[in-house]
C-alpha cells in the first residue's frame, strides 16, 4: 500500500550503499567490539540520516514512513541500525521544541554531517522506566545551568557531538504533577567531556557503545535549554512514538535477514540425500516467523502513516513495536535452529544477529511496559503504577 | 558536450535465474529487477566526465516496459541531467535497440554515446557496435579507460592479449568493461532531485522503428547442475582416471 515508486528508491539506494558494508564487515567490527565508523559517515555522507530533516535545513524533509525504511534495509542488509538511528529521533525533539535559532545552528550542520546528535540522556541508574524519579538536576545559577547526577544505557556518546539531556529543573515536591518539573537541554558534548562530564563504557552483549555518565557540576549555557523549562518529559514522550516506529521497523529488516538466511540454507543443506528444507518441521516455523514478519509490518505502516498525517500514532507505534520486536526474535530462533551447529559459528553471522534483535525485546522500552501502556491507555483498564 | 548513455532494466545480479516450466524463457515474475552493471559503469563515466568538466549533459536512454522508468531514475539520481523513456512491452533484440539508439543518437546528437558492453541477461554484447554501424560513428569496445582530448577519445580496450588503446574521431560510440570504473551509490537528496528531473516517453514507432523480431528463440534451459567432485587419493590414480575412466590422456 505504502510502497509507492519513492520507497523502491529508497530501498535500492540504502541497499546499494549497505553492500559496500557486507557481513565481514560487521564480523570484523563485533569481534574487535569497534564502532562502524566508516558505515556511520558513509550513510551520514549519503544523507540517509538527515532525512526526516526538513529541506530548509539541508535534509530531505522526508517523513518517518521514508526513514523506518532507512533503518529498516540497514538491518535487512546485515548491519545494525542502533549505531546510527539515534540522529533520526533526536532531530524530532530539536526541529520541534527548538527556537529558531537553535534549529538555525544545529540542523544544517546535523544534515551536512559536521555535526551528530546521536545521544538521549534520559534513562538512570535507579529510576529506569519510572523517569520522573529521576535524580538528575540542572540548577540555574545566573548565566548558566550546573548539572548533577547520573545517568545510564546512554548510547554512542563517543562517536556524538551532541546530546540530549533530560534533567531536573524543580524538585518534585514542588511542583503540581510529577512529570512536571523537568527538562531538557542540548548539551555539546565536545565541551562537556572532561569538564563535569564523565563517560564510562559498559561492556555488552552486543557490539553496542553504550555508557555510564556521571556529572559532576557541569555548567551549561542558558541558551542550551530546549523548549520552555520543566515541560521537558513531555517533550521526550513527544519523540517516543517516532523511535518505536523506528524499532520497529528495525526489527522487520531484521526479520527479513533471519528467514531469508534460513530459507537459502535450508535449500543448500543437504542430509539424508536431500535437502532440510523438505521437512516441514524446518519449514513451518519457518512460514510461521514470516507470517508474523508481514502482520508487524503492517501495524509499522499503520503508525507510520499515522504519525506522518500528524495524528496520535501512540497505540499503533507501541504496538507495531511489540510485534515486530516478538516477530523478529522468533525469526532469529528459527533461523537458528534452521542453522543447527553452524549457526553458532560467528562466520555465518547468525548468532550475531541473534544477539543484536533480542536487544529489542528490552530497549527501548520493555516488552511489558507496551502491555502496560495498551491494557491502561487504549483498553481503560486501572492502572497499575 | 552532450553523453548519451544508455541503460537496461535487467534481473538483478544477485537472483538465481529461474527457467519457464515451458522452457520458452525466463520467469520474471516477482523478480527483483535492476540497472544492468555495465549500464552502471557507463552512467558513472559519464558523470565523472561531467564532473572533470569535460561533458555539459548526460542524456540517459532506456528501452523497456514503463517499469524502465525506475532505471532511468536511478541514473540521474547518480548524476545524468534527463531521461528519455522509449516505451513497449515487446521483446527487443540487439538490432531493434540498436536502430531505437540510432533514432535517438540522430535526434539528440550527442558526442559520445557510452553503453555497457553487454546486459547480463542476455549477454549478446552487440547492441554498441550494431549502433556504431549504424550511426557510422566509430567505436571502443570493452573500454577500460576513456580519456577525451579535444575533438577525438582515447578508448583503452581489454582485450584477450592485454590492453590496445584506440584513438577515434568525435562523435563515438565507446562500450564499458568491467575495470573502467567502481560505480557510486546515489545519495537520499540526489534521489529526491531525480523525481523532478525531466523525463521523456516515447514509443518504437514514435522513432519510426519495427520491433518484429529477426531472431527466433527456440528454447531456454537451465544450465545442467554440476556433479560433485571425487577425491583422488594419489597421482598414480589420479592419472589411472584419467586414462581409463575421463579418456583424455
Amino acid at each position: 500500500m505504502l510502497e509507492h515508486e519513492g520507497i523502491q528508491a529508497i530501498r535500492d539506494g540504502v541497499r546499494n550503499l549497505c553492500a559496500q558494508y557486507d557481513s565481514a564487515y560487521w564480523r570484523e567490527l563485533d569481534a574487535r567490539k569497534a564502532f562502524p565508523e566508516a558505515f556511520v559517515a558513509a550513510m551520514t555522507n549519503a544523507g540517509w540520516l538527515a532525512a526526516m530533516i526538513p529541506e530548509a535545513y539541508g535534509g530531505s524533509g522526508l517523513g518517518l514512513t521514508e526513514a523506518s525504511v532507512i533503518l529498516e534495509e540497514v538491518n535487512r542488509c546485515g548491519g545494525n541500525s542502533g549505531t546510527v538511528h539515534g540522529q533520526m529521533y533526536n532531530m524530532f525533539t530539536l526541529l520541534r521544541h527548538g527556537s529558531e535559532e537553535q534549529k538555525a545552528r544545529y540542523l544544517p550542520r546535523l544534515a551536512s554531517g559536521e555535526l551528530r546528535l546521536q545521544s538521549m540522556g534520559v534513562t538512570e541508574p535507579t529510576t529506569g522506566t519510572d523517569t520522573t524519579q529521576l535524580k538528575t538536576t540542572a540548577v540555574r545559577q545566573g548565566d548558566r545551568y550546573v548539572v548533577n547526577g547520573q545517568k545510564v544505557w546512554i548510547s554512542r556518546i563517543q562517536h556524538s557531538d551532541l546530546m540530549i539531556l533530560l534533567a531536573r529543573t524543580t524538585p518534585r515536591d514542588q511542583v503540581a504533577k510529577k512529570s512536571e518539573g523537568m527538562s531538557i537541554f542540548l548539551v555539546d558534548l565536545r565541551k562537556a567531556i572532561g569538564h563535569g562530564l564523565t563517560v564510562r563504557p559498559i561492556a555488552n552483549m552486543v557490539n553496542h557503545e553504550t555508557n555510564e555518565l556521571f556529572f559532576d557540576n557541569l555548567e551549561l549555557p542558558l541558551d542550551c535549554l530546549i523548549g520552555e523549562e520543566g515541560q521537558g518529559f513531555k517533550y521526550i514522550l513527544a519523540g517516543l512514538n517516532a523511535e518505536r516506529t523506528l524499532i520497529a521497523a528495525e526489527c522487520i529488516g531484521d526479520g527479513r535477514w533471519f528467514i531469508e538466511r534460513a530459507c537459502r540454507y535450508a535449500c543448500d543443506r543437504v542430509v539424508f540425500d536431500r535437502p532440510i528444507g523438505k521437512n516441514q518441521g524446518v519449514q513451518f516455523p519457518l512460514a510461521e516467523a514470516h507470517i508474523e514478519i508481514e502482520a508487524a509490518d503492517l501495524m509499522r505502516w499503520r503508525a507510520c502513516e499515522l504519525y506522518d498525517r500528524g495524528e496520535d500514532a501512540g497505540t499503533s507505534a507501541n504496538m507495531a513495536k511489540y510485534l515486530a520486536a516478538k516477530a523478529s526474535w522468533e525469526a532469529a530462533n528459527a533461523c537458528l535452529q534452521t542453522y543447527g551447529g553452524f549457526g553458532f559459528a560467528n562466520e555465518y553471522d547468525i548468532e550475531r544477529k541473534f544477539r543484536e534483535t533480542r536487544l529489542y525485546q528490552v530497549a527501548p522500552i520493555s516488552t511489558n511496559l507496551i502491555l502496560s501502556y495498551v491494557a491502561e491507555r487504549t483498553l481503560g483498564l486501572p492502572r497499575s503504577f | 558536450m552532450k553523453v548519451l548513455v544508455a541503460v537496461k532494466r535487467v534481473i538483478d545480479y544477485n537472483v538465481k535465474v529461474r527457467v519457464k516450466p515451458d522452457n520458452t524463457g525466463v520467469d520474471l515474475a516477482n523478480v527483483k529487477m535492476a540497472m544492468n552493471p555495465f549500464c552502471e559503469i557507463a552512467v558513472e563515466e559519464a558523470v565523472r566526465l561531467k564532473e572533470k568538466g569535460v561533458a555539459t549533459e548526460i542524456v540517459v536512454v532506456s528501452i523497456g516496459p514503463k517499469a524502465a522508468q525506475e532505471q532511468i531514475r536511478t541514473a540521474l539520481a547518480l548524476g545524468a541531467d534527463r531521461g528519455i523513456h522509449i516505451e513497449t512491452d515487446e521483446e527487443v533484440q540487439s538490432l531493434q535497440a540498436a536502430k531505437l539508439l540510432k533514432a535517438v543518437v540522430d535526434k539528440e546528437e550527442p558526442k559520445l554515446v557510452i553503453l555497457g558492453k553487454q546486459s547480463i541477461d542476455t549477454d549478446n554484447n552487440q547492441t554498441g557496435q550494431m549502433l556504431a554501424a549504424l550511426a557510422g560513428m566509430p567505436q571502443g569496445t570493452f573500454a577500460s579507460e576513456v580519456v577525451v582530448d579535444g575533438d577525438k577519445v582515447n578508448v583503452t580496450r581489454e582485450v584477450d592479449g592485454g590492453l590496445v588503446t584506440v584513438q577515434l574521431n568525435l562523435p563515438a560510440v565507446v562500450t564499458t568493461d568491467l575495470r573502467l570504473n567502481e560505480p557510486r551509490y546515489a545519495s537520499l537528496p540526489n534521489i529526491m532531485k531525480a523525481k523532478k528531473k525531466p523525463l521523456d516517453t516515447q514509443s518504437p514507432a514514435d522513432l519510426g522503428v519495427d520491433l518484429t523480431p529477426r531472431l527466433t528463440t527456440l528454447k531456454v534451459e537451465a544450465p545442467q547442475t554440476r556433479k560433485a567432485g571425487i577425491k583422488v587419493g594419489s597421482v598414480e590414480e589420479l592419472v589411472d582416471k584419467l586414462k581409463n575412466e575421463a579418456k583424455v590422456i
